[in-house]
């Protein structure tokens, strides 16, 4: 099964270069490389949420409240920012990354301790952390005018000539992979979303696994309050409305099954370039936004196709190995 | 559609001459690398109850599913009224008035009793519509004529007991003019109370005409309620004839005496201190007053019927669930492990009997699931040490045998032998003391049994100690050195393993008088 997903991120990464390819014939600037790194940079929030999205699914759970999260994070660094400018960005990350994992964590002691499904508790939030922004700010928006110039100026830097956010999404992308891949916490993650009831005889504590997969995603969707709000210099009660939803089809398309335990950052990474390229190659070629919702709809439906077939074949393979 | 061959009588007289309504000749049937039945026949008579007797794996279950469709036979033919019949689903089956009544009902727990008796061929209205007043109307019927009319139509199943979930099974049954009716296990979760209503509901059946099929473990019951038996042993039928003028042991040797199909490894018990003592061990609801040893270098077998609180016993000393009262001891140390994880630190390990399901984790390479308990002891800080990880998982899957092309394979492409030796790698590797095997050659073929048997006398010469909980009694015999029985949560004896009879287990495991 191992190769398959393989292939599927190979797949998903030609599909990319495909349509690429396509634009590029009507309008070549767009497959130079500063123009597909400001895709990237574009689409750097979406990634580290995504990451942290595909932890939480791997446990078999889901986390609707991310966006909420963000936004809730997002105003009250933003209005920190605003009341005392003197306080270092720096201190306000660190800040934007405690809020996000309280949250978190929120979430995932309901899920833990009082075993409420994940899609409840977090539809709860959703609402919840949606709401707390609202009381937060009285419903006032913290606008560019009284943030402060560091504040703002942060993410936009660059690094060896990349801008600084794009940095956060590879510096996330590098955390993520040595988390799921080299520590025992990415492999309780993994084992407890294939087979939670074998994960439990192995000593595995899968509500805890839970637990700390929801603070993860909290503390990304943290993170990213501070880089959306810096981002697009505004902080209202509106923002990321509704982005729950790219984050999970990033996930989807990115080969993350539902059911848990499949999926993996490369993938992940790749689905959420695959959103990033539908929408900033399609308005460049004048295709209409609602295309690009169906075209959007049809790359999560095709992937999930992609995964059941791919489920499937968890049989005894026993041609296979006659064969070998 | 009832029968015409009406008993009146409680029971047929012995060697009445009738003619059986459904008739099995020659079916055998195979599965990658088991032969679950061969050549078997079965008869069922009309107004009679025959019992269907077999160890666990004796191909009882695998018999029921090709009398309901659910499994097409590899060779051999079924008949009804002396007509060929083809069951190629579940609804052919139905349609042919098979039905089969399990020991967990097979019914929709939300919906309603009426609804559940009328699944599938509800009354309609001229519209196509489903006729509720009709269907409610019926449903009542069918319940009075069962002396079950304290069951309202409207009652969501869910709310009622397992018995009276039974009775509406059998309205099911009654309401489709089912003429053959399969009951496996049907008193497992019953009380005794229930069971005495289950067995009017049984004699009303016979009354009616119907052939019964009774799958029991439990004799006082089989001879309460049976005319016939049929005997089944590794998937073969050993011994049939009516239960009036058949002895119980007569039985009982049929269950248990068979060919030596398997020679089991030669040993010499280094038999040391008592290692695990378990004193007094209870749970509320599953076993009671639970008191035996474990001795260094010892083989302990656990005997029992299925649901004789064997497994729940080993999850409580594994950490698995919470016992109300009791003690154990390692090494004289008093020990409460309260997670996996405890009872791994000290040393216990349980392999689990549902090796899917509990053991092994497909999707993960085969590495990767040897190091699984593990892994506090191959990273640092959460960090994992790859190399390490597989220098473990090598060590332990050679010492296996394992045969698979590498490592970084998943676990799901293995064959079940294989997957078991994974399984039993990733508890060895975690250093155990006491390593308890439930049901460990379940399903797996017969050199990887050989596999586990060899590799468990010698875990045992190294001065590890074993408890092998197992429903096979060739292998209980031929591995343990002291037995222990469990019959319905409680402790019923302990048996030195020295010219020890099967029939002795069998009789303590099934409550028969000697």
């Amino acid at each position: 099964m191992g190769s398959l997903f393989k292939h599927r991120e190979i797949w998903l990464a030609a599909a990319i270069a495909l349509m690429v390819a396509l634009v590029a014939v009507r309008f070549p600037a767009f497959a130079t490389p500063a123009r597909l790194l400001s895709v990237f940079n574009d689409y750097s929030i979406l990634i580290v949420l995504a990451l942290g999205q595909m932890v939480v699914i791997l446990t078999r759970s889901i986390d609707l409240s991310m966006a909420s999260n963000l936004a809730f994070t997002g105003m009250a660094v933003a209005m920190t920012n605003a009341a005392f400018p003197e306080v270092p960005v720096a201190a306000l990350i660190v800040m934007a990354l405690a809020i996000g994992a309280t949250l978190g964590a929120f979430n995932g002691i309901l899920v833990w301790k009082l075993g409420i499904p994940p899609i409840v508790v977090t539809l709860g939030t959703l609402t919840v952390f949606r709401g707390a922004t609202f009381v937060l700010s009285g419903g006032a928006w913290v606008n560019a005018d009284r943030m402060s110039a560091s504040f703002i100026a942060l993410q936009r830097g660059t690094l060896l000539g990349l801008p600084v956010l794009s940095w956060f999404a590879i510096a996330t992308i590098a955390i993520f992979y040595l988390l799921m891949t080299r520590t025992s916490l990415g492999r309780s993650v993994y084992a407890a979303g294939v087979n939670p009831t074998a994960s439990v005889y192995a000593g595995i504590d899968v509500g805890r696994t839970k637990f700390v997969a929801f603070v993860i995603s909290g503390t990304v969707a943290g993170l990213c309050g501070y880089l959306w709000v810096s981002r697009f210099v505004i902080a209202s009660t509106e923002v990321a409305n509704g982005y729950e939803l790219s984050i999970i089809a990033a996930c989807v398309i990115g080969g993350v099954s539902i059911a848990g335990g499949v999926g993996t950052v490369a993938g992940v990474v790749l689905g959420a370039l695959f959103l990033g390229i539908i929408g900033s190659a399609l308005p460049v070629i004048n295709v209409s936004p609602f295309w690009q919702l169906a075209i959007s709809g049809a790359a999560i439906i095709l992937a999930v196709v992609l995964n059941a077939r791919g489920e499937k074949r968890q049989g005894r393979i026993i041609l296979r190995k006659a064969a070998a | 559609m009832m029968h015409t061959t009406v008993n009146d009588h409680a029971k047929p007289p012995a060697g009445a001459t009738v003619t059986p309504l459904l008739t099995l000749s020659g079916i055998s049937k195979s599965f990658p690398g088991v032969r679950a039945l061969k050549d078997v026949s079965l008869a069922l008579y009309p107004g009679q109850v025959t019992a269907l007797i077999g160890e666990n794996g004796a191909g009882k279950s695998t018999l029921v599913k090709i009398m309901t469709g659910i499994y097409q036979p590899d060779a051999g033919q079924i008949a009804i009224d002396h007509h060929p019949v083809d069951l190629p689903s579940a609804h052919a089956a139905f349609k042919q008035g098979i039905t089969a009544i399990h020991q967990e009902t097979v019914l929709f727990d939300d919906l309603s009793v009426a609804e559940n008796i009328f699944l599938g061929h509800a009354p309609r209205t001229r519209l196509g519509l489903i006729d509720w007043k009709t269907m409610r109307a019926n449903a009542r019927e069918v319940l009075e004529t069962m002396g079950a009319g304290h069951i309202d139509p409207d009652n969501r199943l869910r709310d009622l007991g397992i018995a009276s979930k039974h009775l509406v099974a059998v309205g099911r049954a009654m309401s489709i003019d089912a003429r053959i009716v399969i009951m496996d296990e049907p008193t497992a979760a019953l009380s005794a109370k229930e069971i005495e209503e289950l067995f009017l509901l049984i004699e009303f059946l016979r009354n009616a005409g119907k052939a019964i099929l009774f799958i029991s473990h439990k004799f006082d019951e089989i001879y309460r309620i049976a005319d016939r038996y049929t005997v089944f042993r590794d998937g073969e039928m050993v011994g049939e004839g009516l239960i009036a003028g058949t002895d119980q042991s007569e039985i009982v040797r049929m269950m248990v005496g068979r060919a030596v199909d398997h020679i089991f490894p030669d040993r010499t018990p280094q038999i040391g201190d008592t290692l695990l003592s378990v004193r007094g061990l209870s749970h509320p609801t599953e076993f009671d007053d639970i008191s035996f040893d474990l001795r260094k270098g010892e083989i302990l077998g656990f005997y029992g019927l299925v649901g004789a609180g064997r497994s729940e016993v080993m999850q409580a000393i594994a950490g698995m669930t919470r016992t109300s009262a009791g003690t154990m001891a390692l090494d004289g140390r008093p020990i409460a492990p309260r997670t996996a994880a405890d009872a791994i630190r000290e040393g216990i390990v349980y392999v689990p009997e549902e090796r899917g399901r509990q053991g092994v984790v497909i999707g993960l390479p085969i590495f990767q699931n040897v190091s699984l308990p593990s892994l506090g002891r191959t990273s640092s800080n959460g960090v994992l040490r790859l190399a390490e990880e597989f220098a473990l998982a090598r060590t332990y899957t050679e010492r296996l045998d394992l045969r698979a092309s590498s490592l970084s394979q998943d676990v799901g492409t293995l064959s079940g032998g294989n997957q078991q030796k994974v399984v039993i790698a990733k508890w060895l590797a975690t250093q155990p003391q006491v390593i308890i095997l439930d049901e460990p050659t379940k399903g797996v073929d017969i050199g990887s049994k050989a596999a586990v048997h060899g590799f468990m006398a010698e875990l045992v010469a190294e001065g590890l100690s074993v408890i092998i909980v197992s429903s096979e009694l060739p292998e209980i015999l031929g591995m343990s050195d002291r037995v222990v029985v469990m019959r319905e949560g409680r402790m019923v004896g302990v048996f030195d393993n020295s010219d020890l009879k099967a029939e002795t287990l069998v009789r303590a495991a099934a409550g028969i008088a000697e």
